[in-house]
């Protein structure tokens, strides 16, 4: 059970509100209306096939979606509405971050360089736009070098300060999943959207990153995340919300949607009338 | 009305050989996902075959039916082109398979320049002009249509036939287009990948072999740098039906055709290469699938 | 069949010689028509035919011996010491850096600036005219090319077929706006190169959203839209003709090279006439101008632009995700990379005094291109290693009068000059698909500056 409720406030950061996406004739999200709430690890869960990277693409923007609504609240109490901004604004203006379920790295960058490209904007402000950077005035230098002081931080902190200077690819897969949260953290996200980030780690790398998540929401970001592994969701979730085929079944907390009948259903693919079964059962054993 | 159809018909006529070399390139993109610019040259190869073999056969039997002689020459260009594509795809393309993407890129591209300046080496570098072999011209009213015209949209007609049916109803069909949908998991399920894509680049030879003769029987001259041009136009016929679509490639050379007559009937004749590149430029801008492609989605 | 494990197989002069012959069965088909038999032309503009089989049967004994000794000596020995190199242990890479490698560059630019006169002092004035031009010019022009088409091409990943377009906008704008303003080089070389961003932009702007082939294909359509533009607006370009008498630069306008002109330089110094004195200065024009593209593109790589250019080419998703506006990085390489284009090709007309359409096919492009696959993508010293082995390779080839003595006084060099380009272009990616310089330098470190191997980095989809 998460211990991280203390620093819970009721504020929502992220409002998905009627989130339709149809791809051709298939419906991959129908109607799906969720909330994540600011200074909470949010988990998004389903099977395969659910829509879980959909919701997501629409969140940041990859997907524009057929109908609905995603509004976020930043902390400053300005309101975004993510449906109606480019992918790249979405980073740059609301402020959410994401990583790729398959990895999506600079390879032939180093490690480093990989979390300066990440605060691109910034710099290329204090660059004056490259040209006042070109002519060696203005206020670059100094950035340069807070920009690779905050990318130190977050080496330290996902542990890859001694592979900084190494190619981004020549990394392991573990210490890829942690580079990419790195350097999502480096945009300096509010709100920060994680596809599978535990998917493919031993239970070392696991834990590792558990400490590096709940590390990220305690200095203040959101998180949302998709996840299969089932221990890495009830350990650092404080919130849950199951999706199958496009449709929300349930949402609460990891020992609600644990014992949720419809849950359990759906993880353990049973035939729709045994689902009815399996209802009524628990119905009829009081188990609620 | 009578110029609108003779236009057409002249479209039709240089579509057909657009169609034919677009072809070539069409399945080799499909199948390996390379742009071979070197299959131009291929068919100026072609065009070259059947120009020396005719000058042999008419020097030694001078009185050969040309039915036969247009026979022969088709199926030594196509055989010569034929074993020149499998030894380029031997030699230059296989080694750099799976490798750095531009690699396969440029070694074609060096490869276009070496073919075209082998030919003006050993052929040397003047126009080579043919006595015109088929002369026969029929009158409709205004009309005019040339035997020679006739020829080039039944063999084009026949071999696309054949084609389609090798390639939707034979083994070796299958075998192409499994792999042009998973090579790997072709090669699991037993598909002689390297075999497959070889022949592939034999059968797009054959046909720009054909598409090469007919290239020297219609305008009656053939040089060292005819590969460039028609070959850009067919690679854009590609493009405009779809890449890696058959149907599309045939569809999209007609259209080349077309549009390329009549621009020069219609507007001039001066900005018909223009108008070919700007309509390659216009499709993959507004619709980069082409006509009959499959549509891509971005995967993120 | 190449991949041959143990060198002495039995049965290898057997699987040689029938490998031998395969290989010259097939060059007898192949060489048969092409080779075997001359075409030409007689005094009625007939076409006629001579059998040459000598040189058919050289090219067949070629094929088949030379595979002969390839599969049955040349591999099994390769083989045999790739094995002995893997099982001492030896890494491919060594990392250690000599003197020679470390200053590479600083001796390069001194060697290059010590060029001309040294030049000079060897074969006089007039003799060093050839060098200076054909090889230091001529060199500087494609390696000034392929560094500007670097940063659309090696840096951002895209990939460009029409690079030639901008070259030809640089040199128009330098003859006609000299021609009807009667404007200096020195104003027009920004002019010119400013054009060509701009022409870059308008052409990059509908483009960029296209990926991988697409976008070569669409540049490749534009380049030659651009030449036919060229050819077919005769009343401002005069088409095939081409402007001549395009201006000469002068030295900052001080010193003129016109013959006629009172400040002219050699008269001005008291010197013996002779074109030599251009060239030399042009020289030092187009080695500054190359300076002036490796700093830019150097300091570029090291500015957030830069690297957004190289993210770009590694994972424009991913970039994506990060905040940066690929379009607008895109545009600004594709503007940068134009601009170089320009100031080459206003240097290129302000050089030959003659522009014409001609100078801007796309085998131009295909070489500049190849110039920057071969020297290795980023890589401002492979690129220009690259320039000097492929054009000046092929430059060499127009001095090689002693070929006549072997080939026959009928042989001439130059005519091969394309064909051993196109064939080099294959060989080189054969045997080194990521270039002369596979690695790339990172543009910041903490602890220590590691070159990344080129197996790392990826060539980009656009």
């Amino acid at each position: 059970m998460a211990s991280g409720t203390t620093t819970m406030s009721n504020d929502t950061i992220l409002k998905v509100e009627h989130l339709s996406m149809r791809f051709g004739g298939l419906m991959a999200i129908n109607d799906l209306s969720l909330e994540a709430k600011r200074g909470e690890i949010t988990a998004l869960i389903g099977p395969n096939g659910a829509g879980k990277t959909t919701v997501f693409n629409c969140i940041t923007g990859f997907y524009k979606p057929t109908m609905g609504m995603i509004t976020l609240n930043q902390k400053s109490g300005k309101q975004f509405l993510l449906e109606r901004l480019a992918d790249f604004e979405i980073t740059k203006h609301a402020k959410v971050a994401r990583t790729f379920q398959n990895i999506r790295l600079f390879s032939g960058l180093t490690v480093l360089e990989n979390l300066l490209v990440a605060q691109h904007n910034k710099l290329m402000k204090a660059s004056g736009y490259t040209i006042l950077g070109l002519l060696g005035v203005g206020s670059y230098k100094r950035e340069a070098a807070a920009a690779i002081e905050k990318a130190r931080y977050w080496l330290e902190k996902a542990d890859l300060i001694d592979r900084a200077d190494d190619p981004a690819g020549d990394l392991s897969y573990g210490a890829q999943r942690r580079l990419e949260i790195a350097r999502a953290m480096c945009t300096e996200p509010e709100l920060l959207c994680l596809d599978e980030p535990a998917a493919g780690l031993n239970p070392k790398e696991s834990l590792a990153l558990n400490t590096l998540l709940r590390g990220i929401r305690d200095e203040g970001t959101s998180l949302l995340l998709i996840e299969h592994d089932m221990s890495v969701v009830m350990e650092i979730s404080d919130h849950v919300v199951v999706l199958e085929y496009g449709q929300k079944i349930s949402d609460g907390t990891p020992d609600h949607v644990k014992n949720d009948p419809k849950v359990i259903a759906a993880y353990l693919g049973v035939e729709d009338d045994e689902v009815e079964e399996v209802i009524s059962e628990e119905l009829e054993g009081g188990a609620r | 009305m009578e110029y609108f159809i003779q236009q057409l018909l002249n479209g039709l006529t240089l579509g057909s050989i657009y169609g034919l070399v677009a072809i070539g390139y069409t399945m080799v993109y499909g199948i390996i996902g390379m742009i071979n610019f070197a299959h131009g040259d291929i068919f100026m190869l072609g065009g070259f075959a059947a120009l020396i073999v005719f000058l042999i056969l008419t020097s030694f039997f001078a009185g050969i039916p040309v039915a036969l002689a247009l026979l022969l020459m088709l199926i030594i260009a196509m055989l010569v082109t034929s074993l020149w594509n499998w030894t380029i795809e031997r030699v230059a393309y296989r080694p750099l398979r799976g490798s750095f993407r531009l690699a396969p890129l440029i070694t074609a591209i060096g490869m276009s320049i070496a073919l075209s300046n082998f030919i003006q080496v050993t052929q040397g570098p003047r126009n080579k002009p043919v006595p015109p072999l088929i002369n026969d011209v029929y009158h409709f009213g205004d009309i005019t249509f040339s035997l020679k015209q006739l020829v080039i949209v039944i063999v084009t007609a026949v071999l696309l036939a054949v084609f389609w049916y090798i390639v939707h109803r034979t083994p070796l069909g299958r075998a192409q287009r499994a792999t042009e949908q998973d090579r790997k998991m072709a090669a699991l399920l037993g598909v002689d990948v390297d075999r497959t894509i070889s022949i592939t680049f034999v059968m797009g030879a054959a046909l720009a072999a054909v598409a090469g003769t007919m290239y020297l029987m219609y305008y009656g001259v053939a040089s060292f740098t005819d590969g460039f041009t028609p070959g850009v136009k067919a690679f854009t016929a590609a493009v405009l039906g779809g890449i890696g679509s058959l149907p599309g490639a045939v569809l999209g050379g007609l259209l080349i055709g077309l549009i390329e007559s009549l621009w020069s009937a219609y507007f001039s004749i001066a900005y018909k290469d223009v108008a070919t590149f700007a309509i390659l430029a216009f499709v993959l801008i507004f619709k980069p699938t082409g006509i009959l492609g499959r549509p891509e989605v971005e995967k993120v | 069949m190449t991949e041959q494990n143990f060198p002495a197989t039995p049965g290898l002069m057997a699987k040689a010689l029938k490998e031998g012959i395969f290989a010259g069965v097939l060059a007898l088909g192949m060489f048969l028509l092409y080779v075997g038999i001359k075409t030409d032309q007689n005094i009625n503009n007939e076409l006629i035919w001579y059998p040459r089989w000598g040189l058919l049967a050289i090219f067949v004994l070629v094929a088949g011996i030379g595979r002969f000794l390839i599969v049955g000596f040349v591999a099994p020995h390769i083989n045999q010491r790739r094995l002995a190199k893997a099982k001492a242990g030896i890494p491919e890479v060594s990392e250690d850096k000599g003197f020679f490698r470390k200053h590479f560059l600083k001796i390069a630019l001194v060697a290059l600036v010590l060029y001309p006169p040294v030049v000079m002092s060897i074969y006089g004035t007039q003799g060093s005219l050839k060098f200076v031009d054909n090889f230091g010019i001529q060199i500087l022009i494609y390696v000034m090319l392929a560094w500007g088409l670097n940063v659309v091409v090696g840096l951002a990943g895209l990939l460009d077929l029409g690079y030639v377009a901008f070259y030809a906008v640089g040199a128009y704008s330098y003859a006609l706006l000299s021609d009807l303003f009667g404007l200096s080089f020195w104003v027009l070389l920004p002019i010119a190169g400013i054009l060509a961003a701009f022409w870059g932009i308008i052409l990059g702007f509908p483009v960029l959203r296209l990926r991988g082939d697409y976008l070569a294909i669409v540049t490749l359509a534009f380049g030659e839209i651009i030449r036919l533009v060229l050819i077919n607006w005769t009343d401002v370009t005069h088409g095939t003709a081409g402007i001549s008498g395009v201006a000469k630069a002068s030295i900052f306008g001080i010193w003129s090279f016109d013959v006629g002109a009172s400040n002219n330089f050699a008269k001005s110094f008291g010197l013996p006439m002779s074109s030599a004195y251009y060239k030399i200065f042009l020289f030092y024009v187009i080695l500054a101008l190359c300076m002036l593209t490796a700093y830019v593109t150097l300091r570029l790589r090291r500015m957030p632009i830069g690297r957004a250019w190289e993210a770009l080419r590694e994972d424009e998703i991913a970039c994506r995700s990060l905040g940066i506006n690929t379009v607008m990085t895109k545009l600004t390489a594709f503007a940068i990379g134009a601009m170089f284009g320009g100031f080459a090709g206003s240097f290129f007309a302000a050089r030959q005094g003659f522009v014409s359409p001609e100078s801007f096919v796309f085998l131009e492009s295909a070489v500049i291109l190849a110039i920057v696959v071969l020297g290795g993508m980023g890589s401002l010293t492979g690129i220009a290693i690259a320039a000097i082995a492929m054009v000046g390779g092929t430059e060499l080839l127009r001095e090689m009068e002693f070929l006549k003595l072997i080939f026959g006084p009928d042989f001439t060099p130059e005519l091969y000059r394309m064909l051993l380009f196109g064939l080099a272009m294959i060989a080189v990616m054969l045997f080194k698909p990521r270039g002369f310089v596979g690695s790339r330098e990172p543009t910041a470190f903490l602890k220590e500056r590691k070159a990344v191997s080129g197996s790392f980095t990826k060539e980009g989809h656009g």
